[in-house]
Formats: C-alpha cells, structure tokens, sequence
C-alpha cells in the first residue's frame, strides 16, 4: 500500500472511530514512514538476493 | 545539591554513627515535606519501610551483612510489580490489579536488604516523557515547579534528587532513566538489554524495554546493578586512566540541535576531558537521521498490540495524551514494523563498528534542560521544535541497538537547570563503561 493510500484510509477511519484529532499525528507519522520506507532497509523480491 | 550517597550510609552505618531506621525516618520525613508539591510517590510504604529498616539494623547488630544496599532506602517504579499493591503504570486502566508477588528485580533488592520504600509516579504506562500525562497527577522538577523533572521515571528521578530515597529502580524504553537522571542532575543507567530482568514490570514494549538505577553516582549505580544481577563483581569499580579513555563523540545529527548551554556544558567536559588526556576523536554513524523512525514503528508495534484490548474497551480510562498516541500506534502497518526491524539491525551493527577501537561514545544525554510543564514545542536552532521529540533524540538510539548507556551530570545551565552528558559502551560490557564512567565523573 502507498504512503498516500495508507493515509487516505487512516483518516477516514480515525474520522469513522471519532478520533479527528489524529489528523495532525497521522500526517507526522506518515513522513516518519516515507522517511523509513526510502531507506530500503532489508532486501526486495525484485531486487538482489541479500539480507 | 548534595546528595547522600549509598557508600557513604554504608559507611557510617558500619561507623554506627547512624542507623538504617534513622535513615528511612529522614526520608519519610522528606517525603512528607516535599512530595505534596513535587508528587514524586504514587504509593508512600512508610510501615513497611520502618519494619525493614528495624530489620536490617538488627540482622547487622547480630552478625548478618547483606552487602551495599542493606538497610537502604529505594523507591521503586510504579510498573514493578510489589506483592500486595496495585502496580498502577500511573494509569486508571489498572485499578484495583494488585500484584501477587515481587516482580524478580524487586524481589533482589529485598534479598539484599534494601528497604523499598514506595512507588514512584511516572509517565502513564511509560509513554512518554514529561511525566505530564499521569493519572496521579504530574511529577514537578525539584530546582522548578513549572517544569518537568524529566520522564517517563519522573518520580525516581525527584525522589533521589530530594533524597526521599537513596536510590531508585527505574526502566528505559527510549530513555526514561537516562532522561530524567540528566534533566535532575543524577547518575541513570540503562543496562544492556536482556542483562537485567524486566519479567513483571507492565511493558512498553518487550523488545526496547530495559530495567535500571537512578543514583547520586556512578559508585552506587555499580552496587545496584551488581545486586540486581545477583551477581558479586570480579573487580571492585577502578576508574580506567583518564589518559588511557578513547572515546568517540557522533557529532552529525547528535550535536545538530543542541541549546546553547547545553552545548557549553558538553565542550566544556571533553575539553576537561582532553585536557587529561583522553583521546577524543570524531566519529559519523550511518543512518542516524532514521533513529527517531525506526525508533517510532518499533515501539508503537509494541505498545499497539499490548493496549489494544484496553483501548477497545475502556478508552476513557487513559489519560487524554496517552490514549490518542496509542491510538496513532495502531496505524502501523506490518509491513512497515519488519522494515524498522531491518534497520534496527542497520543501527545494531553501525554502532557496533563504531566502538570496536573506543572505549565508549560520548554525547549529551539531552538536547536542552529539563522543559517547561504543558509545553508542547521548544525554540532550538531557530525554530520550535517537539519537544518529545527532543527529549528521545539522542537517548532512544541505545534501546535500539541495546548498547549499554549511562547519565552523568555535567554542569549547569544558566538557569541552574542540570545538563547531563551519556556514555554508551560495547555489548556485554557494562562494567567496563561504568569504568569508563567513574573515571569520566572524577575528572568533572
């Protein structure tokens, strides 16, 4: 799922469950995410057979 | 302030200048003067606390010498569990859920005839840093009312300050013995992980969470951490020669954003440092600016799956703060969960590399002085900052990797707010950091 997808749905269903006030923490985590996704920590199964 | 120390008690108790009885009624008497202000305690055991000190004055006065801790007041976590009492995590989630039996660190400190003398407020279930967030209320920095003593062990850290205890137990998930023992002007050790057991103490999360002291000095960290492995030391704690020290300083990104005075403070200990002749080199450790995210995904995977039930059922029962972060926690995916432990590995091995010619890094244990109480960011490098994210940034990256890491005090800010400088050390060698720490603390 994409960073924007995941987000799309994460406030929808904060906003569902009556939790609107995650808005703002659910946008910083997203980034967090991005920022550990780039990364590439680990390998890919389209990628090089490593660790 | 001037703190008593567990070695010089012990001293004047072998001098029978003074009993452990005296020693647990002049805390209880602090505790009765300081705590309705400062609300350090959550649970104050004061009969208790008298019987074991009468106890351990007569085991002495007949022949029975349970070693450093006999007779000494400690206060206790309020996420240890203590037979009989409520292990309440500061938190209404856990009314009336009153423990059993001592958790295994806490029934240690009793084998070594440590007189527990209460629990300790904290962060709610640990889950932060200020102390703010408490069902019991907010802890209060002793130098400063408005201000926070530091999180999530606030109350250890007060309660040592004060000298309501000697000593505290306290754990460590992203620096909560580290970062209150520094903005509190205290020794905090975060031992290696899995050296010491965190079995029955209320988890933050199992795989960041380490158990430790808070103390006047590194001396009685060395006493509490022996005790609590059930283990005698082979040497006594000699400093290395400061001449011999080979310590790394990680100035990318662990000296970015710093307050000035803290700054000040910093330079100032590795010029004394230099100056006796230590090596000091500098050091750069990949990956550094992914800490604080990979730091994120794993604690909020713990905590997520520990809350859930409790978030589902009784919400209203968490404080407003606390129950909004577990909630954001349960959005990690996965997916994202096994990349932070891909980089949990990255970090492990990074740092590991980085100590295998020092002795230790060395770095601040925190970025500014203990903060303003409700204060949601803090003015640093020109800009506001979180001030959560502050108080993590350059503690959180140990529990991590599970490199052993210790506070000392290291100066003072203008304001007369301590600064504390963190020294972390190669895996399975805690005792030769509190080596390098005793001869770091001498020379200061």
């Amino acid at each position: 799922m994409t960073i924007e997808r995941w987000l799309k749905q994460a406030l929808e269903d904060a906003d569902r469950r009556g939790l609107p006030q995650l808005q703002p923490l659910l946008e910083g985590l997203a980034l967090s995410t991005q920022a550990l996704r780039e990364a590439a920590f680990g390998g890919r199964a389209n990628g090089p057979t490593n660790d | 302030m001037a703190l008593q120390t567990i070695d010089e008690f012990g001293r004047r108790l072998r001098a029978r200048e003074v009993s452990s009885a005296e020693l647990v009624e002049d805390c209880l008497r602090r505790i009765e003067a300081d705590n309705p202000r400062l609300n350090a305690f959550i649970l104050v055991m004061a009969d208790e606390a008298r019987a074991a000190a009468k106890r351990a004055d007569w085991e002495r006065a007949n022949g029975i010498d349970r070693g450093p801790l006999h007779g000494v007041p400690i206060s206790v976590k309020d996420l240890f569990d203590i037979k009989g009492t409520v292990t309440t995590a500061a938190s209404a989630v856990r009314e009336g859920l009153v423990a059993s039996a001592d958790a295994p660190a806490v029934a240690q400190l009793r084998r070594s005839g440590a007189v527990i003398i209460g629990k300790t407020n904290l962060h709610e279930f640990a889950f932060g840093t200020t102390n703010e967030d408490s069902a019991y209320g907010p802890a209060r920095h002793p130098l400063d009312e408005t201000r926070s003593p530091g999180g999530s062990s606030g109350g250890s850290a007060i309660s040592v300050a004060t000298g309501m205890a000697l000593a505290s137990l306290g754990t460590d998930t992203g620096g909560s013995i580290r970062i209150p023992a520094a903005a509190c002007g205290l020794v905090g050790l975060k031992p290696g992980y899995g050296e010491l057991p965190a079995t029955d103490v209320v988890p933050l999360s199992r795989t960041l969470d380490h158990i430790g002291p808070l103390t006047a000095n590194v001396t009685d960290a060395w006493h509490l951490l022996h005790v609590l492995r059930d283990r005698k030391p082979e040497t006594p704690l000699a400093p290395v020669p400061v001449e011999s020290l080979r310590l790394a300083v990680p100035r990318p990104y662990f000296c970015d954003l710093l307050d000035d005075d803290v700054r000040t403070a910093f330079e100032r200990a590795l010029d004394v440092l230099r100056a006796g002749g230590a090596s000091i080199t500098e050091v750069e450790l990949p990956y550094a600016e992914l800490i604080a995210p990979i730091y994120l995904h794993l604690v909020f995977g713990d905590a997520a799956a520990y809350h859930a039930d409790s978030l589902d059922t009784v919400p209203e029962k968490y404080t407003p703060n606390v129950r909004l972060r577990l909630e954001l926690a349960r959005y990690v995916t996965a997916e994202d969960y096994v990349r932070a432990l891909d980089g949990r590995r990255a970090l492990t091995r990074a740092v590991t590399a980085t100590l295998v010619h020092q002795d230790a890094l060395i770095l601040p244990t925190l970025p500014i002085v203990a903060p303003v109480l409700g204060a949601s960011t803090v003015e640093l490098g020109g800009s506001p900052q979180p001030v959560r994210n502050m108080m993590l940034r350059l503690t959180q990256l140990f529990n991590i990797t599970g490199h052993p890491a210790i506070t000392l005090p290291c100066g003072q800010a203008a304001s007369g707010l301590p600064c504390g400088l963190q020294l972390a050390g190669r895996h399975g060698e805690t005792d030769a950091l509190l080596r390098v720490a005793r001869a770091v603390e001498q020379v200061l």
